[in-house]
């Protein structure tokens, strides 16, 4: 068939950064104690499987490998073609190749996942999230063929993952539900129709979705309409199963989730809530654990009404249960997640628990190793979400690459990064772009905030474009920090999409200042030749230099003196800046101190011997330039090059499939119509032209892969 | 007029330093400070005001300028500003046309530190037209650059030659060119053209080791628009013509071409410091805080499962290179090879390799050009070749077969055959047939050859190179599947030593930066000859 073992000597050969990159605690100190102690209590300290088997791939398939290590737990790991190399296939004690790249004939392919199991002698399965996480199908036929599926059973998968389903067993176990229409929507006038009923604004979602895809928000008409096609169309690509519902649109609402495990004794325990109210088209960005907005009494009754809905479909496992809050505290069932939520390592640092753990000991029929009263909060934990997209378009449309440089910021106490990538490890379409989530602890959530910015400063992410920005810019929002969100926060903060960090005047100068250090740095190597000995020796000493800076159409001049341990930066004949110079451009990040301040991290991404950096601060990658003053006072005679006039032509915004070209060589078009549809990440994207014109060329066929910026078409 | 002036000025001067002063001479003393002085003004401004506005509204900076700008500040030392042209024709000899330092700037200055030998030619006088005067100021700082061991770095902007001098222009131009030719191998020669070169004037670039341009403000070209709509009735711009655009693509005359001036001056001065200044000197090795144990984790993922599958090999030498800077050479000339240079720990290096996204990185005519002259200079002047391979074959067809493959192939192997500078050798992946021989393969005095574990050397025909360049044709995928299986690893090769060693892709920097300071002090020298006779 098609398996393939990946040899021992290969694993072997990769053992040095295999050993460091399996060693990653997923675990604060806290948990390793709980667990130690309930091993103790235990008497009968065996393990629970021998094998288990991860029917999926990056990040999760890594993070349960690693409490399968924990644990003593063989692990298989199952992988298409285009992960041959991947970080989970390499991690596991063993492999099995699944299939071809696209995840419906390698992660999605039952029967060869079967044969698989069947192979390998796995004795449990743990889907992760995803694929056939959620999957009943899947789970009747590993119950068939004796094979643990670590989740929960097929009734509840199936009862929950139908959203009329679900809604008509919660408002059945009395847990708040979302006014709405309770079945099946037949055409966009049918949608239109109920719109109307319920009234503006509705959302249209799939039945059988889930993760923001097949959701649209309408408030009008039109957009009924148009949301009733797009999600139709991605719930069949997404889902095969194009039903959708319409239900009341809660304005200023939060996503806030109850997470819940519960075992086949007839315990179940809600775990506290996740505050996810961060999300741009659907999909969360930033989660945190506990959420502001709560207090003891809201948590209680989300917490009991989750509990009585997990017990009403006789759940046992890890499951969350998602609910719309409203501004004043009355919450809704949204859906219920049966399944490891991506998130769910807030949880796991303010409870202390291993939520994985608890998993594969409920699903090899052991009771919870804890009771309600033992949870708590403890702390305060936060999640960003780091994509590979590009947030300035729409607040991330995916991108694609090979990560040129990477390293993560685990140096830093208190910071979990779930992985499932490396330095080399490529970003391709086939897969969800997601680089890692990387999760902060603190006492509280000022600390943990504080500890997730200088985690991502010091993140380095090279060779895709990634979401870094957002995340540092949400955490830093004033709004973001009093805690008051919904999950409209993004687009009210920014109408007008995400522009990156606005500068003060004062940081202006301190960058400005900071890349003037970089160009001393890079002058004073550039003169410093070891061998050429028949030349004077110099370069020991920097003379001071005059140069222009410019940064964001804003253009100073400086003076830069090198002294002992700090450059010194004047600008503009004043505002005299020290930078601190203990910092390697060779390094991919700099921890440096402007005026003897307390130090920062920033990220000198790109620079050129000419004058040309691009350094990362607070998040946010600038470009600036440092000439010096002859060549600035000379370039005024250079000529300005016209750059190609940009509304002429369309360019695929990002890396994709061409679905649809609904115009044709000739056509008239007006500006914004839709002339193409491409689908990335199973997401479908209308492209619309940004002005009336004659169609002049179509560079593009339907199915065709397109790269970011390749041409769609141009106009006359 | 004014030189029976000057010449008795001078004599006065030669009086006031030896005999005790008089009032006479003190008086004449100062007139002669003054008409210096004078002079040195005139000189400043090169064909007037006017003239130099209207440089600078082209998008050009003056001759003087430039060299202000590619010079360490404050650097230069001019050599023959008083010389002026000696034309009696045509009313040349009238005063206003006696312009101090005629038509090109001369002289010496630093570059971060480093001397350099520069001429900038001066559009403002004269259009930059060579006048025997001007070729003479030109030969003079090469001949010391010659003597000192120092790089010679022309700045072309001329209108031709000095119409007026006839002859005499011509003699200058080849004066010029057998200048050139001894100096080649000798000392670095970089031209930059920064307005028009045309005529005659293209052969000193041509023999220079280094010709880059300016876009949109340069032209290169043997015979202008005019002559070539009066004899072919063919319309073209200069741009199309001779511009930086067919020049670096097409053509392959120039080796890059910057956006303006002012980036075209600062981006040679980075470059100018990867090459020694001579060839009695050894390559620069520059401080550098990027340590040469760095692993490259990056480069174990990087080739593809599947052998017909690109990779960019630039990012193999970034992963490989100090800082991962990369000065490439010719980069969009012939890109199914990369050539350029780059540092290891601290020392330059010329980076050859081949490149598997154009043309499945086969050799052909254009590339076997292109790297067969990087080879050479890197030869010439002390600087290791590090060759990464990657190499399906050489491209079939008549095209190729009718241009010259063989002759022109040959200069790639000629080169590499002939190189006795440090030579190191990377096969990442394909290393098939002939072309294997030619990348600096152990037969070729390769000093280390390594192989990645997807490496796959092997003999094959030029129908087996069809298959894998123009893969994906129906039937014979069998067969290359079973050609494949049976070579896609490096033992073939190793079992005979025709490899030193299979490394992991990630310790490649490491050894490759070992090995550098073991040959630098390679000792190996080809037998005596007048000179060789490469194919040409």
């Amino acid at each position: 068939m098609r398996f393939i073992k990946i040899p021992s000597r290969l694993l072997s050969g990769l053992s040095p950064s295999g050993n460091k990159l399996f060693s990653r605690l997923v675990h604060d100190s806290r948990v390793l104690q709980h667990y130690a102690q309930a091993a103790n209590k235990s008497s009968t300290n065996d393990k629970p499987f021998d094998k288990i088997l991860i029917a999926n791939r990056g990040e999760i398939a890594c993070r349960v490998m690693r409490t399968c290590r924990d644990m003593g737990i063989a692990t298989v790991a199952i992988h298409s073609e285009a992960d041959n190399n991947s970080v989970h296939t390499l991690m596991a004690d063993e492999a099995v190749c699944v299939g071809p790249a696209p995840s419906s004939q390698s992660y999605l392919n039952m029967p060869v996942i079967v044969e698989a199991i069947k192979a390998t002698g796995a004795q449990a399965v743990h889907p992760g999230y995803g694929f056939l996480s959620e999957n009943k199908e899947f789970a009747k036929f590993l119950a068939a063929n004796n094979t643990a599926f670590i989740g929960p059973g097929t009734f509840a998968i199936d009862a929950m993952g139908d959203k009329l389903k679900s809604k008509q067993i919660a408002m059945n176990a009395k847990v708040n539900t979302i006014p709405g229409f309770d079945g099946v929507v037949e055409d966009a006038d049918h949608a239109v129709k109920i719109a109307g009923e319920i009234g503006y604004p509705v959302m249209i979602k799939a039945s059988a979705g889930g993760g923001g895809k097949g959701m649209r928000i309408a408030w009008n008409e039109k957009e009924t309409r148009d949301g009733f096609r797009f999600s139709s169309q991605e719930a069949a690509s997404s889902f095969g199963d194009d039903r959708l519902l319409v239900e009341k649109f809660i304005d200023t609402p939060r996503h806030i989730e109850m997470q819940i495990i519960a075992d086949s004794f007839g315990n179940t325990l809600w775990l506290n809530e996740r505050e996810c109210s961060i999300q741009r088209r659907n999909q969360k960005v930033v989660e945190e654990a506990p959420s502001t907005f709560l207090d003891a009494n809201t948590r209680r009754a989300m917490g009991e009404q989750a509990v009585a809905l997990a017990k009403a479909v006789n759940y046992k496992s890890a499951g969350t249960v998602e609910f719309l809050v409203d501004s004043k505290k009355n919450f809704y069932f949204l859906e219920m997640n049966t399944r490891l939520q991506v998130e769910h390592p807030v949880t796991e640092y303010i409870t202390g628990l291993d939520l994985v753990r608890e998993m594969i000991m409920v699903a090899a029929g052991h009771p919870l190793s804890i009771t309600q009263e033992d949870v708590g909060i403890n702390g305060w934990a936060v999640e960003c979400r780091v994509y590979a997209e590009n947030p300035y378009k729409s607040f991330g449309l995916p991108s694609i690459g090979r990560l040129s440089r990477y390293v993560e910021p685990t140096h830093i106490p208190n910071v979990r990064v779930d992985s499932g990538v490396r330095e080399g490890s490529e970003i391709s379409m086939y897969y969800d772009p997601m680089i890692s989530k990387l999760v902060t602890y603190g006492k509280d959530r000022t600390e943990a905030l504080s500890t997730m910015c200088s985690a991502l400063d010091n993140y380095v992410i090279r060779g895709v474009t990634h979401n870094v920005p957002l995340c540092h810019e949400v955490l830093r929002h004033p709004d973001f920090i009093k805690g008051d969100i919904s999950t409209n926060f993004l687009n009210e903060v920014y109408p007008n999409g995400f522009t990156g960090k606005q500068l003060s005047g004062e940081e202006h100068k301190h960058l400005c200042a900071i890349a003037c250090a970089f160009y001393a740095r890079q002058r004073l190597m550039g003169q410093t030749f070891l061998n050429q000995t028949r030349l004077p020796q110099m370069g020991k000493v920097m003379d001071t230099l005059e140069v222009q800076v410019k940064l964001e159409e804003k253009t100073v001049t400086a003076l830069v003196k090198s002294n002992d341990n700090a450059y010194e930066v004047s600008l503009n004949g004043s505002d005299v800046i020290n930078v601190s110079s203990d910092w390697s451009l060779s390094s991919p990040t700099q921890t440096l101190s402007v005026n003897s301040g307390s130090p920062f991290t920033v990220q000198c991404v790109n620079s050129s011997a000419t004058g040309s950096y691009q350094i990362q601060f607070d998040g946010t990658v600038f470009d600036l330039e440092v000439i010096s003053l002859t060549a600035a006072n000379l370039r005024a005679h250079m000529p300005v090059k016209v750059p190609e006039d940009q509304s002429l032509v369309l360019r695929s915004p990002m890396p994709g499939t061409v679905l649809s070209v609904s115009c044709a060589v000739g056509d008239k078009v007006a500006e914004g119509q839709e002339v193409c549809v491409i689908e990335a990440m199973k997401m479908q994207n209308s492209l619309c032209v940004s002005r009336d014109g004659r169609v002049k060329s179509i560079h593009c066929k339907e199915k065709e892969s397109l790269g970011e910026g390749d041409l769609i078409l141009e106009l006359e | 007029m004014l030189r029976p002036l000057l010449r008795k000025s001078l004599q006065s001067l030669w009086y006031t330093t030896s005999v005790s002063q008089s009032r006479c001479s003190s008086q004449a003393t100062v007139s002669i400070q003054e008409n210096i002085k004078n002079k040195r003004k005139r000189a400043q401004l090169g064909g007037g005001q006017k003239r130099i506005d209207a440089q600078h509204k082209k998008g050009k900076l003056t001759a003087r300028e430039r060299i202000n700008l590619l010079l360490d500040l404050g650097s230069f030392i001019e050599f023959d500003m008083f010389v002026e042209q000696r034309c009696t024709d045509f009313g040349m000899d009238a005063d206003e046309n006696k312009l101090p330092g005629d038509s090109v700037v001369t002289g010496h200055g630093l570059i971060h530190g480093r001397q350099a030998y520069v001429f900038s030619q001066d559009f403002t006088v004269f259009g930059g037209s060579l006048s025997s005067a001007h070729a003479q100021k030109i030969c003079k700082i090469m001949d010391q650059a010659m003597m000192v061991g120092a790089p010679v770095i022309g700045l072309n902007d001329s209108g031709g030659a000095r119409i007026q001098e006839g002859v005499e222009s011509l003699a200058g131009y080849a004066d010029i060119f057998q200048r050139n030719v001894m100096a080649s191998g000798v000392v670095p020669q970089i031209s930059l053209i920064m307005g028009p070169c045309a005529g005659g004037a293209v052969y000193s670039p041509a023999l220079t080791d280094f010709t880059f341009m300016v876009k949109d403000t340069s032209y290169l070209f043997i015979t202008g628009p005019d002559v070539v709509k009066s004899v072919t009735d063919e319309d073209v711009t200069p741009e199309e013509l001779g511009g930086a655009k067919p020049h670096t693509s097409v053509s392959g005359v120039a080796h890059d071409a910057f956006e303006d001036d002012v980036d075209a001056l600062l981006k040679l001065r980075q470059f100018y410091n990867y090459l020694p200044l001579s060839n009695r000197d050894p390559a620069p090795i520059m401080a550098t805080e990027d340590s040469a144990e760095r692993s490259c984790p990056v480069l174990d993922d990087l080739i593809p499962n599947e052998s017909t599958k690109a990779y960019d090999m630039h990012d193999v030498i970034r992963a490989l290179a100090d800082n991962h800077d990369f000065w490439e050479i010719m980069p969009t000339y012939a890109k199914n090879i990369v050539v350029g240079f780059s540092r290891m720990n601290g020392r330059t290096v010329g980076f050859v390799g081949n490149q598997p996204k154009v043309k499945s990185g086969c050799l052909d005519i254009n590339a076997s050009v292109k790297g067969a002259r990087f080879v050479r200079f890197c030869d010439s002047f002390n600087i290791p070749l590090i060759t990464l391979v990657d190499v399906p074959g050489f491209l079939p067809g008549t095209d190729q077969e009718h241009g010259g493959i063989i002759r022109h192939g040959a200069k790639l192997l000629y080169a590499y055959a002939e190189a006795t500078v440090p030579k190191i050798t990377v096969i990442t992946r394909k290393a098939y047939g002939g072309a294997y021989d030619v990348m600096s393969s152990k037969h070729l005095r390769g000093d280390i050859n390594y192989a990645w574990p997807t490496a796959e050397v092997a003999v094959m025909g030029a129908k087996g190179a069809v298959q894998i360049i123009f893969r994906g044709k129906d039937g014979q995928a069998e067969q290359e599947a079973e050609y494949i299986e049976k070579f896609a690893n490096p033992y073939p090769a190793a079992i005979r030593g025709y490899i030193d060693d299979i490394i992991e892709p990630r310790v490649t920097r490491s050894r490759i930066c070992r090995d550098l300071n073991i040959l630098a002090s390679k000792q190996q020298s080809n037998p005596w000859k007048k000179h060789a006779n490469m194919p040409l």
